[in-house]
This record gives structure tokens, C-alpha cells and sequence, in this order.
């Protein structure tokens, strides 16, 4: 499982930075959602897969029985996903207020602030 | 601990945030918010006053979050560094606000401009004060957000193009953070900086630990925007209202440099070769990019901007030496006292210039300095302490970084930074001669806004100028603090002790 989920990470990685230098500004910010997605399975992946042990202490005892799954994990992706829904609908926003003012879907055509 | 001195660690965080969010609640009146704007930043300058004393006292000032035990609940620590940050964002923010007061459109104001200044202070305010690093995390994007907005408001073109550079290339960081601190949890199990600290000794795994180590020295060099990840803010800073660009320009990407310090003086060895040789070119590369590009400016603000990476490199480079002279990090402390202080200074005072003028544009300006001597002599104080002028502040900043380069024998980086010392010097002079000195240009297309009531800024500006002042001029308790705070960065063992206290 977890060899399969690092191609599927790398694959996501990669995909990410293709659109990422692309010159449209609307597969700049897809993206940056891919990038958003792929850091998150990252986090969901390195703390260890589990299957079928959720964490929880049987009534009576202080701790759980045998390995359990980490929790904590799923508590940082779960914050890191609401962020980067946060985030990215801000991006979303963002590039359609600049294509109005601009009027092209091009980052080419966005140089006026660079020297 | 008594219960008010851990309250004073949550104060600068806690003021911001309910003044933001008062200042939402009176939405429909303009005169709340700006009322809200004053008292608000005043308070935070007067807890961080008392957050600074008291860690002065103690040493650390640490607060467990929902009385949760340390390495399980999320942490707040103040160490001396974390609070001379919050003081000095703290003093950014209060200056600004008054600024605000005079220089925000009402227009703007119906954006929500204080609210999200609010918000700014607090996601900042955070990042420096919170010792778990997911919680690092989320401080920064709750910085990252206000930031966004407070960009582009106002919704120019400019500040259009400018903000798509700054989003992607913030969130690219963000992203990169986010993985780096997912792998370190794969290796130690922990987010609480200093367990993590103190399990990474024990990791065997160096390679995985180096790969760690440079995730996050990319992602924070790119929010302190040093060489080559600095592109966005040249880009981006000079776009938005003035009041915003000296806010940014003062903290932003000091919190990058706050958090490169953090990271790599407490949890990974910066000793280390690999990780030494990269700051190193980082510092000198950061600093001559900064002031070669700025040479190539004529717009006031962007000129500024472009100053802004070069002074990164300085503070970047007392963090590089670190290892090897124990006067380095000390040097690189004062300089970000020193920077915040001033460059913030030199934003305000070219918003000014743009109030009298109406223009950025070096070539649009001139003879300012014979309608308003005052200004002259007030930018000459900020320009002259930027470029390291005795007795200047900036002077004392760039005489102990360079002293301490000479001291670990790294000749091309002191020669680096004389250099780029004249450069800046050369910068400064063509901003006075184009603004000040010069004939005012005859062809009188400029507009002119009306000039409302200007006290308030030259009143802000003159604060800050002296402040720069009394900095040079009594710099030695200035340094005694950066000296006690980097005595605390360089032996990590006192800042694990503090937070994990007999559990360790």
C-alpha cells in the first residue's frame, strides 16, 4: 500500500509542476491543488498506514489494545485540507478578478510589475 | 508559573484577534474601526512590552495550550528572540495603524482594511510565539490570507499581476512546509519543536534527516525571500496601499527569517557542512542580487523593495556563521531589530512623498527638499541607517555581522557585504538626489491628490526616525538583548529543558 500511494504522491507532485509552468493561469492554480493534495497524502502517508485499528481505549482499560492507527495524522490533514480549501478558493478568485482586469487567460500578458 | 505571566504569552496573539474581530462586528461604521485599529495595536504594544519583560526576567515564558502536557499539546514559547518579534511587530503594526488613519481611502476601508490588519498582526504574532510546528503552519497561512487579501486591495491591475506571483509562489511554500513537516513526523512522531529537537539527535537516518532539513530551507527561503527564491516580492511590493507595503516589507519576510532561525538553531545542526555551505552562498548571493537589482530601479517604491532582499542576506549571513563566531547571531538579531524599524520607516516615508507629489516615479519628483526640509532630513536619517552610517543604527547592525565574518575568517562574505554596504549607499543617494535635491521637473502633469491632514504621518515617520536613533545612539542594550537571546538560540538544550521541563 504504501509503495503504491508514493507513485501516486510522485505522480501528483509531478503533475502539480507541469500545470504549475504552464502559462494559463487557470492550470496555475489546478496546480496548485494537486500540489495542495499531494502534500497532504504525503502527511496522511509518512505517520504509517493502518488498516482496521482505529484508535480507540476498550472501556475499563487506560490504553488501547496492540498497535492502533495514529490519529494525529488524520487530525493535521483534516486542518491542512480546510486551509488549502481556504487557500485555493481565495487563488480561484483571485484569477478570474485578474482575468477581468486583464482580459487574457495568459501569464505571459501579466509582466506590467516586472521589470 | 503565576497565572498572568502565562496570560502575557497569549496576549499578543489573543489582542489581535478580538480587536479583529470587534472590528467586524462595526462593519458599517468607519469611525469603530479605526478607533478599534489605535487602541488595538496600542494594546498589543503594551503586552508585548510586558511579554518582553518578563521573559527578560525568566529566561522562557511557556504556556501548554488547554493545560495539555507538553509534547502532547500544543505549546506557546517565548524565548528573547520570539519577543523582540512580537515587539517589533507589535510597533510596525501601532506606526501603521496611525498611518492607516490618514492615508486609507474610505473606500478601501469598506474592504475590510482593519480587520485583516488585525489579522495579519495575529497570524504573525502567532508564528512567532507558538512552539509546535504544524501550529507554525497554520500561523503562516493565517498569515498568508490576510496578507492575500490586504494585496490586492483596492483591485488594480497591478496589484492583480503582482498577487498572482505572490499566491503561487507563497502557496509553492507552503506546500513544500507542509511536506517537510509530514516526513519529519514520519521520523519522530512528534510536532513539538522541542521533542523534536531533542528525538532528531537520536535519528540514525542523516539522509532522510539532510532531505528534511533543505524541504524547510526552501520553503522559509522563500518566505524571507533570499536568492533565488525572491521573486515574488520585487513583483508584488510596491503594488498595494502604501501603509500595506511598509507592514509588509517591515515583517513579512522577517517571519521567513525568524523561522529559518528557529528551525535551524534548534532542531537541525547547522553545522553541519552541507547545510552551512548553502547558507553561506545564500547569504552572499542574497544580498548582491538585492542590491544589484535595486540599482536598476527608478520608482521609489521599488527601489525599496529590492533593498529589502539584499538586508535578508545580512541577517542570513549572521545565521550562517553561527558555528563559527559567537558574536555572528548576535549580529544577525540587531540587524532585524535594526531593519524592521527602518525599512518600515522608509515605506511610510515615500507614501508621504506620494501624498505631496502624487508620483513614485524618481523622475516625476524633485525639489522636495526645498519645500520640506524636515522630510529631507527625516529620510536622510532612515536612508543613512539603512546603508550603515555611524551612528546610525544600521551601522551598529552591519559592525557586528562583519566584525563576526572577520572572526570565522569568511573573507568573501565581509567583502561581499562592504560592497553591497556602498551599493546601498548608492541607492539611497540617487533616491535623495532624484526627490530632494533636484529641480522639481517644469511639466506639471503630475495630479496632485488634495493633501488632507499630514501630522499624523510626519508624526509616525519622525517616531520611527528617532527610534533608528536612539538605537545607534545607545546600542548597547540592544546588543545585550540580541547577545542574551542568541546565547539562548545557540544552546538549544535550556530552550527543550524550558518546554519539556523533568519529562525529558
Amino acid at each position: 500500500m504504501e509503495t503504491l500511494m508514493a507513485f501516486v504522491i510522485g505522480v501528483l507532485y509531478a503533475t502539480a509542476t507541469y500545470m504549475m509552468l504552464r502559462r494559463s493561469i487557470v492550470k496555475l492554480v489546478i496546480g496548485l491543488v494537486l500540489l495542495s493534495n499531494a502534500a497532504n497524502l504525503l502527511l496522511f502517508t509518512t505517520a504509517g498506514m493502518m488498516r482496521g485499528a482505529p484508535p480507540l481505549v476498550p472501556e475499563g482499560a487506560l490504553q488501547p489494545e496492540g498497535p492502533v492507527a495514529d490519529p494525529l495524522a488524520q487530525a493535521l490533514i483534516l486542518t491542512a485540507i480546510v486551509i488549502g480549501f481556504g487557500v485555493l478558493a481565495f487563488a480561484v478568485v483571485l484569477i478570474r478578478r485578474a482575468y477581468d482586469v486583464v482580459r487574457a487567460d495568459d501569464i505571459n500578458r501579466m509582466k506590467g510589475t516586472d521589470t | 508559573m503565576s497565572f498572568p505571566l502565562t496570560l502575557a504569552i497569549a496576549l499578543p496573539i489573543l489582542i489581535p484577534l478580538f480587536s479583529g474581530a470587534l472590528s467586524v462586528t462595526g462593519w458599517r461604521s468607519r469611525r469603530v474601526q479605526r478607533a478599534l485599529a489605535v487602541i488595538g495595536t496600542g494594546l498589543l504594544l503594551l503586552a508585548s512590552i510586558l511579554l518582553l519583560h518578563a521573559v527578560w526576567q525568566d529566561g522562557f515564558v511557556v504556556m501548554e495550550m488547554g493545560s495539555w502536557p507538553a509534547p502532547f499539546g500544543i505549546v506557546l514559547v517565548a524565548d528573547l528572540l520570539a519577543a523582540i518579534m512580537v515587539l517589533l511587530a507589535a510597533i510596525t503594526g501601532f506606526a501603521t495603524a496611525i498611518y492607516s488613519l490618514s492615508t486609507i481611502s474610505e473606500r478601501h476601508e469598506r474592504f475590510g482594511y482593519y480587520p485583516l490588519l488585525h489579522l495579519l498582526l495575529a497570524g504573525v504574532n502567532g508564528a512567532f510565539l507558538t512552539g509546535d510546528i504544524f501550529n507554525l503552519y497554520v500561523w503562516f497561512e493565517v498569515m498568508l490570507v490576510a496578507s492575500f487579501a490586504l494585496l490586492i486591495l483596492g483591485g488594480e491591475r497591478a496589484q492583480m499581476e503582482g498577487a498572482i506571483k505572490y499566491v503561487t509562489l507563497n502557496l509553492v511554500s507552503s506546500a513544500i512546509f507542509l511536506s517537510a513537516i509530514g516526513l519529519l513526523y514520519g521520523l519522530v512522531g512528534t510536532l513539538n519543536m522541542a521533542d523534536i529537537a531533542a528525538k532528531l539527535a537520536t535519528v540514525d537516518d542523516t539522509g532522510l534527516v539532510n532531505v528534511v532539513a533543505m524541504l524547510f530551507f526552501v520553503a522559509f527561503g522563500i518566505k524571507a525571500a533570499a536568492f533565488p527564491f525572491f521573486f515574488w516580492l520585487p513583483a508584488s511590493y510596491h503594488t498595494p496601499q502604501v501603509a500595506v507595503s511598509a507592514l509588509f516589507a517591515g515583517l513579512l519576510t522577517k517571519v521567513g527569517v525568524y523561522a529559518l532561525f528557529r528551525v535551524f538553531t534548534l532542531i537541525f545542526n547547522i553545522s553541519d557542512s552541507l547545510t552551512h555551505a548553502m547558507l553561506v552562498w545564500m547569504a552572499g548571493l542574497t544580498m548582491l542580487t538585492g542590491v544589484l537589482g535595486a540599482a536598476a530601479q527608478f520608482e521609489f517604491r521599488r527601489i525599496l523593495s529590492f533593498h529589502i532582499i539584499s538586508q535578508i542576506g545580512y541577517m542570513i549571513m549572521g545565521l550562517a556563521l553561527a558555528p563559527l563566531s559567537p558574536l555572528a547571531l548576535t549580529g544577525g538579531i540587531f540587524y532585524i531589530v535594526h531593519h524592521i524599524i527602518v525599512k518600515a520607516n522608509l515605506f511610510l516615508i515615500s507614501g508621504l512623498v506620494y501624498c505631496l507629489r502624487g508620483s513614485y516615479e524618481l523622475k516625476h519628483l524633485g525639489g522636495l527638499y526645498r519645500d520640506k526640509p524636515w522630510l529631507g532630513i527625516l529620510f536622510l536619517v532612515s536612508a543613512f541607517s539603512l546603508a550603515g552610517m555611524p551612528p546610525l543604527s544600521g551601522f551598529f547592525a552591519k559592525f557586528i555581522v562583519i566584525r563576526a565574518g572577520i572572526e570565522a575568517n569568511a573573507w568573501w562574505l565581509v567583502a561581499t557585504a562592504l560592497v553591497v554596504g556602498l551599493l546601498t549607499l548608492y541607492s539611497m543617494t540617487k533616491i535623495w538626489a532624484e526627490v530632494f535635491w533636484k529641480a522639481a521637473p517644469t511639466e506639471d502633469n503630475a495630479t496632485r491628490p488634495a493633501s488632507g491632514d499630514l501630522r499624523a504621518l510626519y508624526a509616525t515617520i519622525a517616531a520611527l526616525a528617532l527610534m533608528t536613533l536612539c538605537i545607534g545612539l545607545g546600542a548597547q542594550p540592544v546588543f545585550e538583548l540580541a547577545q542574551r537571546s542568541a546565547e539562548q538560540l545557540l544552546d538549544p538544550s535550556r530552550y527543550i529543558e524550558a518546554v519539556l521541563g523533568e519529562r525529558l
